[in-house]
């Protein structure tokens, strides 16, 4: 159903060239448009040339120097940057094993609530809860009544079987912000799965079932590949929110070895104590031209997503 | 089906009901074991103490640390002005993403523009852009034009941060609707703000509060704008529970009971329209 622009001006009846028509559909979305663009693309552009100067904040120095170009002089300094390259390596950890352990646990539980028991509704309620959780609290639940060597359930449970403390956020942060993220990240990958398994044509599985097919040959044969693009899905939306934790590690470990990710590296240069606006602005475009890399790979997934789709 | 595939069902009815018993009966422990965490600190908000830091319950439960955390001292960030600010800041800027989401899922769905895919993708792809790459001339200039500490800096980010999921989800509502309907409406010559208030929203009205919900959850639970652009009086409540936090860390229950009440707004509410969430989240996604 492709209207035309003749269709359109006969339907609204209204009088117009094909220009204004082809405006008249616009306008509707320009609002939108227009604010996105200021609000996050105008910021970058200026990102981009603070990156080629060196402008600190003049209150947090005691001889403030003028701001003036320096190049490519910050673009350099990261490749000689140890902490950065340990930062996106932390952060491709982070979120890779966040988002498939999540994904996978989501799928699990998905599964086990698609069918009906005893107490189905309360279960999934309980499930939900934790992604509903604000992260600054699910962080400090974690820290706090978890994993704390002093007050935390964890260490009681270790030294009643026997072993001896361990020291999870010392020892392991980056285990430990997963684990807060795994935790909180799972029932949103089960309600997307949930909402693939309920959107499952019910005569086919009648059908196979009739067939007298197994229960396991159903789910590899029919169902697997039915919840192929919500896994897409939720591989894509989990990554997109994972990749710029911040709330975790800031209320965790606030940073050090092994649990600074890039948005909290670039975070610590800048307004979390380096004041180093032009260097710190390197570091993001860099981390940038990354996420377009990765972005660019999401989205052909994403337009495999809209492939079936019909155009209205 | 194939050939192969076609084997008979090998299991009697006893076995199968087991089977049955015994997955539901693993839900229920997924369940349990997945919401222990917070029902533990549920727990601890209602113990002394005392009990609290040595994990016992050896003096009752009461609801005295709720008191405690309504109490603030003078000059620090009070539990009802963070309430406020978080309430207005939600509220008004959830309200603003569906002003501007409704006509521009309109117009890449209902009667498409030109290039529409694009202009989607586009919305889409500003969701990879780091946080970090915007965040430093946003601070700039919001210091330059005095919004440090006010409300209006956090309504106009968290805007920007739930518009364009909030734009994906509509369009795909909106595309459940009934061509008919809306074609009729046409020749009727309704305008565009008729056609949507009388013909598509009640048709699409369950799929706009899942992603009206997503949008309160997104933004009540924002923290890092927050710390950044607003750090004072004018906070939201992810910095009131942090303010709470004390680095002798004997306050344990206190905490738990800050920590309880700054979730319980957005969790009752997603109890109340998780099944909506689900539909939302399908439909909502992948159409």
């Amino acid at each position: 159903l492709t209207a035309t622009a003749a269709d359109a001006t006969r339907l609204t009846g209204k009088t117009g060239d094909a220009f204004s028509s082809a405006w008249r559909r616009r306008l509707p979305l320009l609002p939108a448009l227009v604010y996105v663009v200021v609000i996050t693309q105008l910021p970058f552009l200026v990102s981009i040339y603070y990156s080629f100067t060196n402008l600190k904040d003049k209150t947090q120095s005691l001889i403030p120097e003028p701001t003036k170009f320096v190049g490519f002089d910050n673009y350099k300094q990261i490749f000689s940057d140890p902490f950065f390259r340990q930062a996106m390596w932390t952060s491709v950890k982070m979120t890779v094993l966040a988002v498939v352990l999540s994904l996978f646990f989501g799928t699990l539980f998905a599964i086990l609530l698609d069918r009906k028991f005893l107490g189905q509704g309360l279960i999934r309620t309980l499930l939900i809860t934790p992604f509903l959780l604000m992260p600054v609290v699910a962080a400090l639940i974690w820290k706090q009544q978890m994993f704390s060597t002093l007050f935390g359930v964890l260490d009681k449970v270790l030294t009643f079987l026997g072993f001896s403390s361990v020291q999870f956020i010392s020892a392991h942060p980056l285990a430990s912000i997963v684990t807060v993220l795994v935790w909180q990240w799972t029932p949103f990958m089960m309600l997307i799965m949930l909402a693939g398994l309920q959107s499952q044509p019910s005569d086919i599985l009648e059908a196979a079932d009739v067939d007298g097919a197994t229960s396991f040959g159903v789910f590899r044969q029919l169902t697997l590949p039915h919840l192929r693009p919500y896994l897409e899905l939720g591989a894509l939306l989990g990554s997109i929110y994972i990749v710029q934790a911040f709330d975790a590690i800031d209320v965790m470990t606030g940073g050090g070895p092994g649990s600074t990710n890039v948005p909290y590296y670039v975070y610590e240069e800048s307004i979390g104590g380096g004041f180093r606006y032009g260097a710190a602005s390197a570091y993001a475009i860099v981390v940038v031209i990354f996420a377009i890399v990765i972005a660019t790979f999401a989205l052909r997934v994403l337009s495999g997503l809209f492939k079936d789709e019909e155009m209205a | 089906m194939s050939e192969s595939e076609r084997r008979g069902t090998t299991l009697g009815v006893g076995q199968r009901r087991l089977i049955g018993v015994g997955l539901g009966a693993l839900a229920w422990i997924v369940g349990l074991l997945w919401i222990f965490p917070f029902a533990w600190t549920l727990l601890t908000s209602f113990k002394t103490e005392q009990d609290a830091a040595a994990q016992t319950l050896n003096h009752g439960l009461s609801f005295h640390r709720y008191g405690d955390v309504a109490h603030s001292t003078a000059g620090t960030l009070s539990l009802q002005s963070a309430f406020e600010n978080s309430l207005v800041v939600v509220l008004v800027s959830t309200l603003i993403v569906l002003l501007l989401a409704l006509p521009a899922a309109y117009a890449l769905a209902i009667r498409p523009v030109h290039k529409w895919r694009d202009v989607l993708f586009f919305f889409i792809s500003t969701k990879f852009l780091p946080i970090v790459a915007s965040i430093f001339p946003i601070y700039v200039y919001a210091e330059k034009w005095n919004l440090i500490g006010t409300r209006t800096v956090l309504i106009v980010l968290y805007i920007a941060m739930n518009l364009p999921l909030a734009i994906w989800m509509t369009r795909s509502f909106f595309l459940e609707v009934p061509r008919e309907l809306i074609e009729a409406a046409e020749i009727d010559g309704t305008n565009l703000f008729n056609q949507l208030r009388s013909v598509i929203l009640p048709l699409a009205a369950p799929g706009i509060a899942a992603t009206a919900l997503l949008c309160v959850i997104f933004a009540w639970n924002e923290y890092f704008y927050a710390l950044q652009l607003n750090f004072a009086s004018g906070s939201t409540m992810p910095q009131w529970v942090i303010s709470n936090v004390s680095t002798r860390g004997n306050f344990l229950a206190k905490l738990s009971a800050a920590s309880v009440i700054a979730c319980l707004p957005v969790v009752l509410a997603g109890w109340a329209t998780q099944k909506r969430m689900i539909r939302g989240l399908s439909m909502g996604a992948l159409k």
